[in-house]
């Protein structure tokens, strides 16, 4: 401890830790720019300057280490005398043209000039210009406003874990730059607009359409990923004009993904569904609620209940899914679902997935065993939680994917492999940590994979375990499930799960699922069907909740052909695509994330409600009030719901009293086969939001993922070049795509991603493929 | 990021490089980096391409921006063709008031270029540069690696004379 005295206060400080630390816990103000409490120190703004007793000179106060007897002044002359003559140098060359700059009313150096600086300037020579570039989609530059803090350029470094940004040439010459005509494509880059402390660097989809002094804000919680990531609305005239993190230390620190940040575009969609539509000998046209709501209503009630079935995506909220599922099961049938991405329906309960442990622990630990996991893509700021581990830790990171993707730390051991041989990988690794077990008897250990035991087996160590999204999508789910939380029993590890949506462990808790109801509960009498089931052959009637089957369903063009059989189909959605109105009878539009109240349960177990932020577009209703309605004209019992903090009220009771029994389930080696057919949705294509986030599809991320991918073997196996037009060919579907060579994949594997128009014509059937020149 | 090989630099010179790698921790591998700009400028005939920082990039373990920042920073890194002969020319203060002008403007017009610019046949480049710490025989100029001090158009046209 160090007692240090500033402005005249007595302070009672812990030693070591720097003088803005300091301050800033005791809302004591300092001006600063490149100073942030998230990256490295950098002490080049000199804005921070204060006054301390006996130091011949101002010191910054953000690298300045606080002893015991320091006396500070933050405002006596020779600290204002400072502050005043950085402030006149930062604003030689620092256009004044804040009428004409986005940042202008929220710019840091605009407040700290107006406080701090001089009401006057002496220079009169020719300002710096410095000539912008584009660095991509998200990002827009105005350079010349840039002061050279380089917080952007430690971001990259320190936080991306990608450096993009440089500082090149020196002196009156030095600028913010990408390497020649690169563009910044982090996950994370959006982040560099909120660092910015001035004009330079300012959101390109938000740009110039709205003053900071228009806008109000709203909390928000993000839709996409299962981190669940806090997030602020800025909002004008009931419209979202812009999204931002907002500040959690326990899950998103101050930072947020691009995907939760730039997603809000899709809310504005040219093909946002405003009002209710129904068909009518064919014809489609625009009616009230009530006449919209009873034409569901008549067409449902003529449906025999195992006729009947339910779809759900796992980007609605907790309420929404409870109400559906009560809605169905009151009904009389269990045919729900909401597991769109998974093949393997084998094993017979579902659990939530949980990380079971807070993200702060991830970055604690010493061993991570990572199976089919591209936490980088998919969560980034758990990933960032890791990365954190693997820098300050040494953590040792151990990766075993069917997809070699692109990490931003490094791997101590990477295996890629065909998803037939991860079961006999994870198979080896479980046998050489216990070798006496007897269903281990024909699985062979190689070198590596006792390598990789013999990592796990740590005494003493943190050990992590976490089974990823990716799983979801392969045939041996429930295989690659038992083994990867057996290897966690066994190395006494803690085994986490991320899931892949913003509600994936929600939607399980509400029951959404049609073995299981609210809690895990499992149902009394016959199990239901599950969404395999139900989108291969078709039910008479559906009803779907936020669901495009063509692009969300892992069976794209199998499912929008079932539902474009099946007699009645209620669509609640807050899209209407050319492809609903040829297989819906009814769309109802729902409000969407950020006009909707509700809660998602994120992968750390947290419950976290949210309110509307703005009212929704149109005559769009939020779900659960369509669903209570629906059900009240059903005559569905126990639907009297006034505010949707009564449904959060009757799930969260059930949950928290009972505990779910969970089967134990077994594996099995799968059989090789010769072309593997490998699918998951790409980054910006998951849910219906995102896929209309105009600004994310031009990143190069989302570019990345069109095509046909195969490895440089394959396709010459298969006497493929890249860039050549290829047929994919599978039962009930096909597609014409370009072949990119890629790296990343294992022999005998294409990869074709979902959510993707150009690959919603296929099945996504991954028992076979037939890959040919086109 | 597709700039990933060090292919163009030559066998030599990754000998070299590696020779600099030994000074310094097996993960600090940028800490040779200067070096390897130089030993691979020397190899490409005094002068950097993207390509070539590309490679030093791949060869150490660094993003290319980075290696950018390193290049551009120091002046003694060329980005556009240079002549055989590289001349430095210092201006700075102490040249300066002994004539450094005079010395810039009698190789303009010995070798018909400006500063800046390569002769046609590709043998000479002028560039004005800050001060090399000769003051003390200024005023003075760089041609390789080796200080001509004391100059006077005849020392000049003497110097030239051998290296054409």
């Amino acid at each position: 401890m160090a007692r240090i005295e500033i402005d005249g206060k007595t302070y009672e400080v812990e030693a070591g830790k720097t003088l803005i630390e300091i301050t800033d816990a005791h809302g004591i103000e300092i001006p600063r720019f490149c100073y942030h409490k998230k990256l490295s120190v950098a002490a080049s703004c000199r804005m921070c300057l204060v006054d301390v007793a006996n130091a011949p000179k101002p010191l910054p106060a953000c690298a300045t280490p606080v002893w015991d007897g320091m006396k500070i002044q933050t405002r006596s002359p020779r600290a204002i005398n400072a502050q005043k003559a950085v402030m006149e140098f930062l604003l030689i060359n620092h256009p004044l043209d804040c009428p004409i700059c986005d940042q202008g009313g929220e710019c840091e150096l605009q407040d700290v000039a107006v406080a701090y600086g001089k009401d006057r300037t002496r220079f009169i020579e020719e300002k710096r210009i410095v000539i912008d570039k584009n660095i991509g989609a998200l990002i827009s530059t105005a350079f010349t406003r840039c002061i050279h803090c380089t917080r952007c350029v430690r971001f990259g470094e320190e936080i991306a874990g990608v450096k993009e940004l440089g500082a090149t040439q020196r002196g009156d010459h030095m600028r913010i730059d990408t390497y020649m005509t690169d563009t910044v494509n982090s996950e994370l880059s959006g982040n560099v607009i909120d660092l910015c402390p001035v004009g330079a660097l300012t959101a390109k989809p938000s740009r110039f359409a709205a003053r900071p002094w228009e806008l109000h804000t709203a909390h928000g919680i993000a839709p996409h990923d299962a981190f669940g990531s806090h997030l602020e609305f800025h909002i004008r005239r009931n419209q979202v004009m812009r999204v931002v993190p907002r500040e959690n230390v326990a899950l998103n620190e101050v930072w947020l993904s691009d995907r939760d940040r730039f997603s809000y575009q899709g809310l504005y969609a040219q093909d946002r569904l405003t009002a209710p539509m129904i068909k009518k000998d064919g014809q489609w046209q625009t009616v009230d609620w009530e006449s919209a709501l009873l034409f569901a209503a008549e067409g449902l009630k003529k449906i025999p209940a195992k006729q009947l079935g339910g779809l759900a995506s796992a980007t609605a909220t907790v309420e929404e899914l409870y109400l559906l599922q009560k809605l169905l099961r009151g009904l009389g049938s269990n045919n729900i679902d909401h597991r769109l991405q998974q093949v393997d329906f084998s094993e017979k309960t579902t659990k939530a997935p949980f990380l079971n442990q807070r993200p702060a622990d991830l970055a604690q630990a010493d061993v991570v065993l990572l199976v089919c996991a591209n936490l980088r893509k998919q969560q980034p700021l758990l990933n960032h939680r890791l990365r954190q581990a693997v820098l300050h830790n040494h953590a040792e990171v151990i990766r075993i994917n069917v997809y070699d993707y692109p990490q931003n730390f490094p791997v101590s051991h990477n295996l890629t492999v065909a998803p037939h041989q991860l079961v006999a990988t994870l198979a080896g690794i479980a046998k050489a940590l216990d070798e006496a077990q007897p269903a281990f008897k024909n699985i062979e250990i190689s070198e590596q994979q006792r390598a990789i035991a013999a990592c796990l087996q740590k005494n003493n160590k943190k050990i992590k375990v976490l089974l990823g999204e990716a799983a979801d999508n392969l045939p041996q789910l429930a295989s690659i499930r038992t083994l990867t939380a057996l290897i966690a029993k066994l190395t006494f590890a803690t085994f986490s799960e991320t899931g892949r949506y913003a509600n994936s462990a929600g939607a399980i808790l509400a029951g959404a699922l049609p073995q299981q109801t609210l809690a895990g509960q499992a149902i009394s009498g016959e199990t239901g069907l599950n969404a395999q089931q139900m989108l291969s052959q078709s039910l008479q009637a559906y009803v779907l909740l936020g669901f495009e089957p063509e692009l969300d369903s892992i069976m794209g063009a199998t499912a929008l052909q079932t539902l474009q059989n099946a007699p009645f189909v209620v669509a609640i959605n807050g899209f209407c695509t050319e492809a609903m109105q040829g297989y819906a009878n009814v769309l109802l539009p729902m409000a969407l994330f950020a006009e909707t109240s509700g809660t998602y349960v994120n992968n750390s177990g947290d419950w976290q409600r949210f309110t509307a932020a703005v009212a929704p577009v149109g005559s769009a209703r939020p779900a659960w009030k369509i669903l209570r309605v629906l059900a009240n004209l059903l005559d569905v019992h126990d639907f009297a719901y006034t505010a949707s903090d009564e449904i959060l009220n009757e799930v969260k009771m059930l949950c928290e009293t009972s505990a779910q029994t969970v089967e134990d389930s077994t594996w099995v080696l799968s059989a090789p086969q010769a072309l593997c057919y490998l699918t998951e949705p790409a980054i910006y294509a998951g849910d219906a939001l995102v896929r209309r986030a105009t600004a994310l599809q031009a990143t190069a991320d989302a570019q990345a993922c069109h095509g046909a991918h195969v490895n440089q073997r394959t396709a010459d196996k298969l006497r493929l070049s890249a860039g050549q037009q290829v047929k994919l060919s599978q039962n009930g579907g096909s597609a014409i795509l370009p072949l990119v060579i890629d790296a990343a994949l294992a022999d005998d594997c294409v990869l074709v991603y979902t959510g993707l128009a150009e690959s919603a014509g296929l099945a996504h059937d991954v028992g076979t493929i037939d890959l040919t020149a086109a | 990021m597709t700039h990933k090989t060090s292919s163009l630099i030559s066998d030599e010179s990754k000998a070299d490089i590696d020779r600099w790698l030994q000074k310094y921790p097996a993960d600090k591998k940028q800490s040779a980096v200067m070096a390897a700009l130089r030993i691979v400028q020397d190899q490409n005939g005094g002068w950097l391409t993207p390509a070539l920082i590309e490679a030093v990039a791949a060869y150490l373990d660094m993003e290319p921006i980075a290696v950018y920042e390193v290049a551009s920073f120091y002046s003694m890194y060329e980005h556009k063709p240079v002549g055989k002969h590289h001349i430095k020319v210092c201006t700075n203060i102490s040249c300066l008031l002994r004539g450094s002008d005079a010395v810039m403007a009698h190789l303009e017009k010995q070798l018909g270029i400006k500063k800046g610019q390569v002769t046609e046949d590709g043998l000479f480049s002028i560039k004005e540069v800050e001060c090399l710490g000769a003051c003390v025989n200024a005023p003075m100029m760089q041609i390789g690696r080796d200080y001509h001090e004391d100059l006077s158009p005849e020392k000049i046209d003497e110097i030239l004379a051998r290296l054409k």
